[in-house]
């Protein structure tokens, strides 16, 4: 994930005239990028436009025209304007889910990040099994998800759940992991804090590997302590990996749906429920409120849009590549 | 001497921690899969039991059952048919715009790269509804194109973002080689580039394989009928509401993350490389 840009193809002076002329090089870097730009647009582009008209309407199940059999029932739902975004604004609803959408990301980046990086430091030193201990370290991120979520729904369940039994046998109470509100949030947390460290370890060792020996000698020589060689050489040397994994993975984390979806189903009573799932429960439970979801759909969207472009600038302006 | 001998037993102490310490996230990181394959062996009084117990009267049990008894070798050839053509769609059309974003820079250059990677951030939430009401007019849901269709607008961008990743590895040197032979820029790409890039292009295709393969979303709102689910929407069937097998999700779940980790596994470097090229290299 890079966008340097490296103007390999600028022509020099010398080879100038060898070269073709820019507009038909311009034709041909044109018909190659036509393929995703046409896919993109038909794929992304129409559905994004649509559902921006959709989140402007009273569309639901029962206004949404369909074919049954041989009989088209046209389409009843009527424009709207604003306020489908204006009634999500103000409800007490969207303010609880972002709260938690927000908390469940930073909290899960930062775990993902601190212990990523912590065993990435470990796996970088001369150390025996090294090899070995990697491959288990990466074990999680080698199953797909949505079997992980299954196993932590078993392993955390109440009744017949390991995690239980094994507090039980060490004489504490089993807790309703999947059940309580405030439990529920920790589950979803470990459960997507289990699944993403190990992508965050392996960034992060590839990383410290390309960070020259040499300076950490020459501090080393100059009586730097581990704590200052770590401040001042590590961290900054890390810096253009950890820019990309980290804004990587708080997208990701934001939209994550099969964690908070399977594990704890959203619930229970919605108190573990992100903006995603809230959002696709809207339109694909009970009464299919298509309007409503496509309004909830554009805001996340538009808060990841304004998330990485202030992340983008803050990069900038410290002088970072990307 | 003795500092010698003093180093020598901080070192010694400062190994031990660091081996422990590694010892306990790998045990975190294993026993979660490892408790899977245990409770796949055991009949069903044992996971229905709240004693913790690492074997009771092993057995294949689970696995006949979900081989034979369930629709689950239907949904394994449903999800490996999405994922494949998903995966085979998405390389081919990527593959040339990962090409000309690592090679050229030409008017339209910036919002292509934008492009992509703002597509790569669309949550599930913002274009579900739309495909499924697109794809509902197309009569296209419950069925496989449809399903692919969308996971295709991941892909695409995604597989031609790593794909430049890749691109930009490859020595321009070639590029120029080929031109001075009177190769057009397609043909430098298709006869030069795209032979060196054979690691590249399976990296990518192997990422949307396992996209597609591990999507939930779409799939829970698209596939309707129980004959179309992939496997990720199938397991969840196990374990409804009411009543949980977990003898029968338990042992289609290592049925399917055993081959996957495997895999995984081997590749899992070279993944890494692709989604953070170029970064490392500043």
């Amino acid at each position: 994930m890079t966008t340097q840009v490296v103007d390999t193809a600028a022509p020099g002076p010398r080879a100038r005239g060898r070269r073709p002329r820019a507009g038909a090089r311009h034709w041909y870097a044109w018909a190659m990028c036509a393929p995703v730009v046409i896919v993109t647009l038909v794929l992304v582009g129409y559905p994004l436009a649509r559902g921006v008209y959709l989140s402007l309407t009273d569309a639901t199940e029962a206004t949404m025209g369909r074919t049954i059999g041989m009989n088209t029932i046209p389409s009843t739902y009527e424009f709207v304007g604003l306020s489908n975004y204006a009634g999500i604004v103000t409800s007490a609803e969207f303010l609880t889910r972002l709260g938690w959408t927000v908390t469940w990301t930073v909290v899960c980046v930062a775990l993902h990040y601190g212990l990523g990086l912590g065993l990435a430091m470990l796996l970088n030193r001369p150390l025996r099994l090294r090899s070995l201990y990697r491959v288990l370290l990466v074990l999680p991120w080698a199953v797909p998800a949505f079997v992980s979520a299954f196993i932590w729904r078993y392993l955390l369940n109440g009744e017949f759940g390991v995690v239980n039994a094994m507090l039980r046998a060490a004489g504490l109470g089993g807790i309703d992991w999947l059940d309580d509100p405030l439990w529920a949030k920790v589950s979803v947390i470990a459960v997507n804090v289990w699944l993403g460290v190990p992508f965050m370890m392996l960034a992060l060792l590839g990383g410290l590997q390309a960070i020259p020996r040499e300076l950490y000698e020459a501090a080393e020589v100059d009586g730097a302590t581990p704590w200052r060689r770590f401040r001042h050489i590590t961290l900054p040397g890390l810096r253009p990996v950890a820019g990309t994994v980290v804004l990587l993975g708080t997208i990701w984390t934001f939209n994550q749906f099969p964690v908070i979806y399977l594990v704890t189903r959203g619930g229970p009573g919605g108190s573990s429920e992100i903006l995603v799932t809230y959002a696709y429960r809207q339109a694909f439970e009970g009464i299919r409120d298509y309007s409503g979801s496509a309004a909830w759909g554009v805001l996340i969207l538009a808060l990841l849009v304004v998330m990485a472009v202030v992340y983008r600038r803050a990069l900038r302006t410290r002088g970072e590549a990307w | 001497m003795s500092a010698v001998g003093r180093r020598g037993a901080r070192r010694l102490g400062a190994s031990l921690a660091l081996h422990a310490t590694l010892v306990v996230a790998s045990v975190v990181a294993v026993f979660p899969v490892a408790w899977l394959v245990l409770t796949s062996l055991k009949p069903r009084d044992a996971w229905q039991s709240s004693r913790v117990e690492l074997f009771r009267d092993p057995t294949l049990a689970n696995y006949a059952q979900v081989l034979g008894d369930t629709a689950f070798p239907r949904w394994l050839v449903n999800s490996l048919f999405v994922a494949a053509l998903t995966t085979v769609l998405g390389v081919l059309l990527a593959a040339t715009t990962g090409y000309a974003v690592s090679r050229f820079r030409f008017p339209g250059f910036r919002s292509i790269m934008w492009m992509l990677l703002v597509t790569q951030m669309f949550p599930v939430a913002t274009l579900i509804v739309p495909i499924y009401n697109l794809l509902a007019a197309l009569g296209l849901i419950n069925q496989f194109p449809g399903l692919v269709i969308a996971y295709l607008t991941t892909t695409v961008p995604f597989c031609a973002w790593m794909m430049k990743g890749y691109f930009d590895t490859v020595p321009v040197e070639i590029d120029e080689a080929g031109r001075v032979d009177g190769l057009t820029p397609f043909g430098t790409f298709w006869r030069l580039i795209l032979p060196l890039s054979k690691p590249g292009l399976a990296v990518a295709a192997f990422y949307s394989f396992i996209t597609a393969w591990a999507e939930v979303a779409y799939a829970t709102a698209f596939m309707t009928g129980d004959d179309k689910y992939t496997l990720a929407v199938g397991l969840g069937q196990f374990v409804g509401q009411h009543k949980a097998e977990w003898g029968l999700l338990t042992a289609s779940s290592v049925l399917i993350a055993v081959p996957a980790a495997v895999v995984f596994l081997l590749v899992q470097r070279h993944l890494v490389t692709g989604l953070t090229a170029g970064a490392t290299k500043a």
